[in-house]
């Protein structure tokens, strides 16, 4: 029998940024779900007009908007290994300004359904869910703008090392969440509770 | 040098004045604020924890004094029911949660072999957001009276059912203080745990591999887990209540079609694992102790990680047992007592497993060992009077009795602070390098073991002849007056055991013997470096070839390595 214990050969760790970032998202995830199940067990259950078939309409064009910008985001990724600054740039403005359009859209939905509909948190059950799912995802679209904003700021100032790949990978996988988000709550909110 | 750290206008300080300011209560402060360091945040986690643990002890005294004998004013209502808000808030998020989390930050990064945790300022972020946190909660009975002269600490227990929580019924800021506390308190846990997480799985040194991590860490990367997925019910609950009252939301308002039942679901939901994450660590600390000084490795390695695992996956479906009461259908009550009985089977398995360790070893009975024993007895107590509860139409005649109070506070007192204890005496040669004092200690052990249970086995009885918990007073000749009084006659043992465990702290520290680097003779990689470790915590990164590092350093004609 040998002595000597075997060698460890090698000695490889997951990257500390992605397990963190996966956590984040779990943690986020968990949050989520219980506005959803919030809204899912007041559906129906409102005492008073509006209800959500009344004054809900599907909103199409954020909706492409926010999915597309979850390809624009890695075409932006996948120019920045090339090493093409510029389309990296571009695409990374484009995924930037498909968020803000979403956003708007969210705002002026929000605006023509509290003074044309007369629909508030404080309206009913379902004003009181609406706004605070889609409320919770909105303000995560405001970080994930935010973030996005500020790379795009600091990589034209040429303040983004070239090292930093991972950080703008981690943005876009909180970005693709945002989206995955986004497909559970229009989901529920636009096509399942329209038609009940 | 580094050309991005370069500054032209750097000068050398006068050698004249370095550390002038050294040990100084600025400077102590100062090191304090800035210190990103895990030992360092974990002790403080520890100090603050144990803080507040005194004051909310001496809350839990008012309660027991108030009680003692039937229709005393020594308390009116309105203070009684701050105080056991204040009592079981403080108890479950200032004490339980900081405590465990000063475990884990001071040792996982030791016991795994890395210099700090993954992220140390993010470290540093959650301990001061904790910190504020029970700041603010302690704050309300200055605050929250504001303008309307309204109540002043909360006072809707430490589960705040609804519709205590609405405008109508909580009016100032009370409830608010608590809201903001515990959302805040929450995000400081998310980081840390996410941390934990982060550090566990990345940061090993070369060699430890999962099969080779210390049940400690394993136990502490599985609680870890529960907190990052039950803590956002939590902060969704109290995102929920600030938008009731303040933006008239109806989620818990039943008359606009809301549900007070939600709240409940949507509490217990973090709640019962809540009761996990402060238990595991426990099992965690009794994990390392039982085996170093009953001279064996632990029985069955495979197994408790198993059995860790299954406990934190039955607890995120088991909440619904805190309300058996509420009305649910019989098929939610069957499934609910169901998933909770079956908590038990890993439980035992646990149990048994930490005896197998002891059966045919070479026990020492020093006084981590001690604390721990007490734990098994008390423990398995606490699990007898779960699974009594578990049982949906025994619980019905039980529940908000005196009963559960005893139950819990077996789980909680007899259950965890006692490992938390054996966790404080067993570290703290290595964290402050200085050995606790065994007779001080000894006292501590026998004078709180016989508080607590005269404290807390009477209040099974009261509950059985149907005393209510969170009644401010009681009528004389209803049978209770005598199990009350035994039990507030224990406040007196308890007090004086933790006197004495306070008193040890730091007698210990002035005058105890050195510690040396490894006084109880054991495997874990914490021991291998210096009493008190320094800040880079290892000269050279170890290496692991087996789940006892240390053993293999030690006898290295015959390592583990060759067995496993």
């Amino acid at each position: 029998m040998s002595t000597a214990p075997e060698e460890i050969a090698e000695w490889k760790m997951p990257s500390t940024r992605k397990v963190a970032v996966i956590s984040l998202i779990l943690t986020e995830s968990a949050l989520f779900t219980i506005f959803l199940v919030a809204y899912l067990f007041y559906m129906g259950k409102s005492l008073n007009p509006p209800y959500p078939s009344q004054v809900l309409e599907f909103p199409l064009l954020a909706t492409i908007a926010l999915l597309s910008s979850s390809v624009t985001i890695v075409f932006s990724e996948k120019a920045l290994h090339r090493g093409n600054k510029g389309a990296f740039h571009i695409w990374w403005a484009v995924t930037i300004a498909l968020g803000a359009y979403f956003l708007w859209f969210t705002g002026m939905e929000w605006k023509h359904l509290i003074f044309h509909d007369n629909l508030t948190l404080a309206t009913n059950v379902f004003g009181t869910t609406f706004y605070s799912l889609v409320g919770l995802h909105a303000s995560h679209v405001i970080i994930g703008l935010v973030l996005l904003t500020m790379v795009l700021i600091l990589s034209l100032l040429g303040k983004v090392p070239a090292d930093h790949t991972e950080h703008l990978e981690m943005i876009s996988w909180y970005w693709h969440f945002v989206d995955a988000i986004w497909i559970v709550v229009v989901t529920v909110v636009y096509i399942i509770s329209t038609r009940t | 040098m580094n050309p991005d750290t370069y500054d032209p206008n750097f000068r050398m300080p006068d050698p004249e004045r370095i550390g002038e300011e050294r040990g100084s209560l600025t400077r102590i402060i100062q090191e304090m604020v800035f210190t990103v360091d895990h030992k360092k945040l974990g002790l403080m986690y520890i100090a603050s924890g144990l803080l507040f643990f005194v004051v909310a002890g001496v809350m839990a005294t008012f309660i027991r004094l108030q009680l003692a004998v039937p229709r005393n004013d020594f308390l009116d209502p309105d203070t009684f029911n701050r105080l056991f808000t204040m009592h079981g808030t403080a108890m479950v998020f200032l004490v339980g949660m900081p405590i465990i989390f000063g475990f884990a930050n001071y040792l996982v990064p030791l016991m795994i072999g890395a210099r700090d945790m993954a992220f140390p300022r993010m470290n540093a972020f959650g301990f001061w957001v904790f910190f504020f946190s029970g700041l603010l909660l302690y704050f309300s009975y200055l605050g929250a009276p504001g303008l309307y002269a309204a109540g002043s600490a909360p006072d809707v227990g430490w589960f705040a059912y609804s519709p205590l929580t609405a405008k109508a019924f909580s009016r100032g800021h009370s409830t608010d203080y608590w809201t903001l506390s515990l959302l805040m308190g929450g995000i400081g846990s998310i980081a840390t745990s996410i941390n934990i997480i982060v550090t566990v799985v990345c940061m090993r040194c070369k060699g430890m591999i999962l099969g080779r991590m210390p049940l400690f860490v394993w136990l502490f990367l599985v609680v870890a887990f529960l907190v990052i997925i039950a803590m956002p019910p939590l902060s969704a609950c109290q995102i929920m209540l600030i938008l009731d009252r303040y933006f008239g939301a109806h989620f818990f308002d039943t008359q606009a079609g809301g549900s007070a039942v939600l709240w409940q679901h949507f509490f217990w939901i973090f709640g019962h694992p809540e009761v996990y994450i402060l238990i595991l660590p426990g099992f965690a600390i009794a994990s390392e102790v039982i085996p170093v000084f009953s001279r064996k490795p632990i029985f069955g390695y495979p197994v408790m990680v198993a059995a860790s695992v299954m406990i934190a996956f039955i607890s995120l479906g088991v909440w619904a047992h805190h309300m058996f009461s509420v009305g649910m259908t019989s098929v939610g009550n069957t499934f609910f007592a169901i998933s909770t009985l079956l908590v038990a089977i890993p439980t035992g398995i646990k149990i048994f497993n930490w005896i197998g360790t002891m059966y045919g070893g070479k026990l020492r009975f020093e006084l981590p060992m001690l604390f721990c024993l007490g734990f098994l007895f008390q423990f398995l107590i606490a699990g007898l009077t779960g699974v009594m509860l578990a049982i949906a139409p025994f619980d019905w005649q039980l529940t908000d009795s005196y009963f559960v109070v005893a139950h819990f506070h077996y789980v909680l007192i007899g259950g965890l602070l006692y490992t938390i204890f054996a966790g404080i005496y067993y570290w703290y040669p290595k964290a402050l390098g200085k050995m606790p004092d065994f007779k001080l200690g000894l006292w501590h052990f026998i004078l709180f073991t016989v508080g607590f249970h005269i404290t807390f086995f009477p209040q099974h009885i009261s509950g059985f002849l149907g005393m209510p918990r969170r009644i401010y007073t009681y009528d004389a000749g209803r049978g209770w007056d005598l199990y009350n009084l035994i039990s507030t006659i224990g406040v007196v043992f308890q007090a004086a055991g933790i006197l004495f465990f306070v008193f040890n702290l730091i007698y210990s520290y002035v005058k105890g013997k050195k510690a040396g680097d490894d006084p109880w003779d054991a495997w874990s990689l914490e021991w291998a470096t210096t009493s008190p470790p320094p800040s880079y915590n290892f000269e050279t990164l170890p290496e692991v070839r087996s789940r006892r590092p240390l053993w293999d350093l030690k006898h290295p004609d015959d390592p583990d390595w060759k067995y496993e």
